[in-house]
């Protein structure tokens, strides 16, 4: 492949991502008002559009035609680099996560992923330890106790959970033995016996304990409820973004989002298997099908995501502590420890 | 080319944050221009094939620590510091110190410098390298290291909790 040709490539492929993780983020959000209004026995959003498709997109024009407040005694330069510092870690992400095999258009190949990168999972997780200083400092700058104490269990709460996160992976890693997502999401292929599928949770030794404690700290790490404490509007308002208003608040909700399908995108390859599923068909099928497996499945981790919001009440900030430390902490090491056990003795 | 490009934007970006660093008078900026040196440090790291020590360059230092420095400024809610007139010891020792250190540094680099130029990535940085010699070659300097940690990590514990307290009373208050 030429130097041009990897250029356009690239610049196709940037732009498809951002266009398509935009518009899961705006649906996401949709569907969550939609869901939370069933559970609720409400509607949710039904005015805009059939089933209410085209509320994102007013809610979209609102924030953007919105009148941008700037309180006095804001920190400014960091008032405002705030969401942006949130918002461009939670879609930097993206970048790293492949969604299916290779294509093969007009003899150029391509994997389908913006780069495919030795040590994926691993940047991913430096991104997503960066965009802590997006919610932290729009706590600190917007100069405010309830914004300053949500920034502060913030930080706190994602730097306690990111351990747990990261020792959750380990197992995952032992078993692939490579940090490449598309390593491990190939391991994961095939079937046992014919029917039981090859995924990470269940092979052997078998990495469910390590799917629940992720599950668990990826709710903690993206500030969702049970554990959204930073934002809980009974205490603090809304905790770091109190003070902002118009795009900027809709940056960090934006980061929300994206984040939360980050984290649900390396649940589906990491534990879940990825792409694989039933392929079948002429070529055209075949290659587009596991990018619908893939959604698939990252549509059912968000539906969890919304089903969890509309179930279970916000847990207490002492308790979280506790729970992150003293209780998923010593299980994500003991599932390290005994998968690493048996997979030495296995070899 | 686009390699000593990339170089000589991540050397300035170093640069410029450590200078910044020092001459901010806010700590919470100080700590920003710290993980700016901190990210372009792993940017170099990268440049040198060295990818695995870039990510947890980021992961560690920036992703972790700093967050706990700007945590801690957060806290305390430090304020910005007063300018003082500056000290004369600094002035008499720091200043001769620096230079020579720095006249050190160049002659050393110049004159004994035995170190070869290799093509970017001609040196092993992947992980699998690092593990082997981590938990093969230097598995005693590893685990002496973390275990230093461990006590440091205790020390700051045993520091922290208010003194007359032991574990029993602390159960019961």
């Amino acid at each position: 492949m030429s130097i041009t040709q990897f250029i356009l490539v690239s610049i196709v492929k940037i732009v498809v991502a951002i266009i398509v993780l935009l518009t899961a983020v705006a649906y996401t959000v949709w569907l969550e008002r939609k869901l939370v209004g069933h559970i609720q026995n409400r509607w949710g959003p039904t005015r805009v559009g059939p089933f209410g498709l085209l509320q994102p997109l007013a809610d979209g024009v609102k924030f953007i035609f919105k009148e941008d407040l700037t309180p006095p005694h804001v920190h400014k330069p960091l008032y405002i680099a705030a969401p942006m510092i949130a918002l461009v870690f939670a879609l930097t992400a993206i970048a790293l996560i492949p969604v299916g095999g290779w294509i093969h258009v007009a003899g150029v190949s391509t994997p389908l992923e913006i780069t495919d990168v030795n040590i994926g999972l691993l940047i991913i997780l430096g991104i997503a330890s960066l965009g802590v200083y997006g919610v932290a400092l729009a706590g600190w700058s917007s100069n405010s106790k309830y914004s300053l104490l949500g920034g502060l269990r913030a930080s706190a709460q994602m730097v306690s959970y990111e351990i747990a996160l990261g020792l959750s992976l380990v197992g995952v890693l032992i078993l692939a033995g490579s940090f490449n997502l598309r390593e491990i999401v190939d391991a994961q292929g095939g079937t046992f016996w014919g029917f039981i599928p090859r995924w990470n949770i269940f092979r052997w030794p078998p990495q469910i304990v390590g799917f629940l404690v992720y599950l668990t700290a990826a709710y903690a790490e993206t500030n969702r409820v049970p554990f959204d404490l930073p934002e809980a509007e009974t205490e603090l308002v809304a905790g770091y973004h109190t003070e902002y208003s118009a795009m900027k608040f809709a940056m960090f909700f934006m980061a929300e989002y994206a984040n939360m399908i980050t984290v649900a995108c390396l649940a589906s390859l990491l534990f879940l298997g990825g792409w694989h599923g039933p392929v079948a068909g002429p070529a055209i099928v075949r290659a587009l099908l596991p990018v619908f497996w893939f959604g698939l499945r990252v549509f059912a981790f968000l539906f969890l995501y919304i089903w969890v919001r509309g179930t279970l009440p916000r847990f207490r900030y002492d308790q979280l502590m506790a729970f992150g430390w003293k209780f998923l902490l010593p299980v994500a090491i003991a599932n390290l420890i005994i998968t690493a056990l048996m997979v030495a003795l296995r070899s | 080319m686009l390699h000593l490009l990339l170089f000589l934007v991540f050397g300035c970006a170093c640069g410029a944050g450590a200078i910044n660093l020092l001459v901010q008078r806010h700590p919470i900026n100080s700590a920003l221009s710290l993980v700016v040196v901190m990210g372009s440090l792993a940017g170099e790291y990268l440049l040198l094939g060295a990818e695995f020590v870039a990510a947890i360059q980021v992961i560690v230092y920036a992703g972790a620590i700093m967050v706990l420095f700007v945590f801690v400024i957060m806290l305390l809610n430090a304020g910005e510091e007063e300018r003082t007139s500056g000290s004369r010891v600094a002035l008499v020792l720091g200043v001769p110190g620096m230079l020579i250190g720095a006249v050190l540094v160049a002659w050393l680099l110049v004159e004994r410098s035995s170190t070869v130029t290799v093509a970017a990535g001609a040196l092993p940085g992947d992980p699998q390298t690092i593990g082997w010699l981590l938990f093969h070659d230097y598995l005693l300097p590893f685990e002496v290291t973390s275990i230093l940690v461990l006590i440091a990590i205790m020390g700051a514990v045993a520091l922290a909790s208010p003194p007359g307290m032991d574990a029993s009373a602390k159960k019961e208050g």
